[in-house]
């Protein structure tokens, strides 16, 4: 008894501790700009909504979410369509180097971003691709890939051996296979991949800082971060910026959470 | 329907393991032919091999007149039914049916029904629409061996596809599995290490070992005549008894001598000489209580050491000799105990001589 009381006190801590910020910022977000350098309350005593409406109204907001979208919602789908042929075949199919070529992508990604943001600059200009959206869209693969194939080569490794070859015997190709049974049973791994590598891209700073030019490119991170002017930060619509940007993210996470959790192959093997 | 042969297959590994070496068998059509063996000798690789889930070192495999040794399993046209059943957790009992014919973009209306009447045939019709997860352990057994039947494929292989269910649900689908066999008179390889299910369902019983065909016969062959020791040891329950002596003459007249027994060995003409394995059935030695018989020449006094009953009969742990424990199965009737002293007797019609240094069976005179 005293047992469970206790984890719930350290669950609720841990949850307090997570959330707070983000609650903060939400409240800060609803607070009038005259009264937000003041003492914090829990519940601002006249909520409004200005924050947002300037957000939207003066520094059309819309723009950068859109550029996100594109840039996230493309890497995604090029990650999770070739991640999944490529995490297939390294997880099922026989051939030499396997262990090296999955070293080889997860060795991509030990570069600190830092240190090829100025290669990468001159390479996407040459190909005159700054301030555009595949200037952004193909570095993001390049790093969001090897997360790619290693959760989805893990997730195919865990698919029942049996089914596939059962598939097999009763005549399906490859690609029927892969079609009819290894992605639908995958489903829980493939929206979790794509949840992932969105997360990344919708959070990415600077490669999108630094391959853009103005607003008709910047993504959301970069927006807020360029609210600031010279002499005022307004902290206000930077949160109200946060939330916007956070909120969408958070839902499909909630959205998704019981099918990424949900055992799909519950029943497939003995049981 | 088809014939199914195996050339001379071997197969390796590359770290030099060899899980079937020189495997030639011939499996004739509508013949169930059980593979039975102890785990790791193979039998599943041979399966497999048919089906085309592993490749063939060297050798041959031909279905039906067609060499398929080259063949990927989509080309095969053989159904199979795993130990797991391995049914498609996302799709219902009918679309699992019909998997193998959407596959093969049979029209829709063929397809169900061919599911429907599969689904008659073996009590599944109002599952159709559940999922797998939704089912007992037998009915996804049913649902696997549906999905084979609905094919209606060159030939069935089977691995093992009853030890996951309960001693009851077992036989009940042994028996279901053998009236199938009947019903469809199709060729059918049945991979298991249950002798009993080898010896109940089998037409013929391929007995492997290490990766090598033992023996190949039909089940009471395989029993009354093992080939080898292994055989002789793996089928039969209670195993046969083995004790290791020296044969003393040759012909009629000989006898046996070991580990303390001495008995009058049947005519093995020139056949047996030197150091042999007698082997007997537990099921026929017999015992009689008491001192009463010690005229019989042929019997010898032992101890019983352990009585288990299993109610028909009781199996009866006896020391003599050298011997720590000889085995025999002995009516229920039978009033023994444990610290009895007993006659024993081994009808030499029973014994089973078997070469000491190469393990193989030693054949009569004939007579």
């Amino acid at each position: 008894m005293s047992g469970r009381v206790w984890w719930r006190a350290a669950l609720a801590a841990l949850v307090l501790f997570a959330a707070l910020p983000f609650v903060w910022a939400m409240i800060a977000s609803l607070t009038p700009g005259a009264v937000l350098g003041g003492a914090p309350a829990l519940w601002p005593s006249h909520p409004t909504l200005e924050h947002y409406r300037a957000l939207f109204a003066v520094r059309s907001f819309w723009l950068p979410i859109r550029n996100s979208l594109v840039v996230a919602g493309t890497t995604t789908a090029l990650c999770v369509t070739a991640g999944a042929f490529a995490a297939y075949a390294l997880a099922r199919l026989e051939m030499r180097g396997k262990r090296a070529i999955l070293s080889l992508i997860l060795a991509v990604t030990m570069f600190p971003q830092i240190a090829i943001v100025s290669p990468l600059y001159m390479l996407l200009r040459s190909l005159h691709l700054i301030d555009s959206y595949p200037g952004l869209i193909l570095p993001y693969v390049t790093f969001a890939m090897p997360l790619a194939v290693w959760l989805l080569v893990g997730f195919f490794r865990q698919l029942p051996r049996d089914l596939e070859e059962q598939a097999m015997v009763d005549g399906a190709s490859r690609w029927q296979v892969m079609k009819r049974v290894v992605l639908p049973l995958s489903a829980p791994g493939l929206a979790t991949t794509a949840i992932l590598t969105f997360i990344y891209c919708w959070n990415e700073f600077l490669f999108a800082l630094s391959f853009t030019l103005g607003p008709e490119r910047q993504t959301v991170p970069v927006a807020i971060a360029l609210f600031r002017g010279q002499y005022q930060i307004p902290w206000g619509e930077i949160l109200a910026g946060a939330i916007v940007a956070t909120a969408p993210v958070a839902l499909v996470v909630l959205a998704f959470q019981r099918r990424i959790v949900q055992g799909l192959t519950a029943g497939a093997v003995k049981g | 329907m088809a014939r199914i042969r195996l050339d001379h297959v071997h197969k390796s590994y590359p770290n030099g393991y060899s899980a079937a070496r020189d495997v030639s068998l011939d499996i004739a059509d509508g013949e169930l032919l059980v593979l039975v063996g102890p785990s790791g000798s193979g039998k599943s690789t041979v399966l497999r091999m048919i089906a085309g889930l592993e490749k063939v070192t060297s050798g041959r495999i031909l279905i039906g007149d067609r060499d398929v040794t080259d063949l990927p399993p989509q080309a095969r046209d053989v159904a199979m039914v795993f130990q797991s059943y391995a049914l498609y957790p996302h799709l219902t009992v009918r679309d699992n049916l019909g998997f193998g014919l959407a596959v093969r973009r049979q029209p829709a209306s063929a397809i169900k029904e061919r599911v429907d009447a599969a689904a008659e045939s073996l009590g599944l019709t109002a599952l159709l629409d559940r999922k797998p997860a939704q089912l007992s352990g037998g009915q996804r057994q049913r649902v696997a061996l549906g999905r084979a039947i609905v094919r209606d494929p060159l030939a069935f292989l089977f691995d093992e596809p009853l030890s996951n269910l309960d001693a009851q649900l077992r036989s009940d689908t042994r028996t279901e599995l053998a009236r199938l066999h009947l019903r469809l008179a199709a060729t059918m390889v049945y991979v298991t290490h249950d002798q009993v299910e080898a010896m109940t369902l089998g037409t013929r019983v391929a007995v492997m070992h290490e990766g090598a065909l033992q023996q190949v016969a039909p089940p009471m062959a395989l029993y009354r005549e093992p080939a080898n020791l292994f055989v002789a040891g793996f089928i039969g329950s209670p195993g046969m008894n083995f004790v290791r002596g020296r044969m003393n003459g040759t012909g009629a007249g000989s006898a046996f001598e070991g580990s303390g027994l001495s008995l009058a060995l049947p005519d093995y003409g020139a056949n047996a000489s030197g150091d042999v394995v007698l082997g007997v059935r537990p099921q026929s030695i017999t015992i009689t209580t008491g001192q009463g018989d010690a005229a019989d020449g042929d019997s010898w006094a032992a101890a019983v050491v352990l009585v288990e009953a299993l109610g028909s009969e009781q199996i009866v742990h006896l020391a003599t000799g050298e011997l720590r424990d000889l085995v025999a199965v002995v009516p229920a009737e039978l009033a023994v105990a444990v610290g009895d002293q007993v006659r024993a007797k081994i009808p030499a019609g029973a014994i089973h001589l078997f070469d000491a240094s190469t393990g193989r069976r030693i054949s009569r005179a004939s007579s």
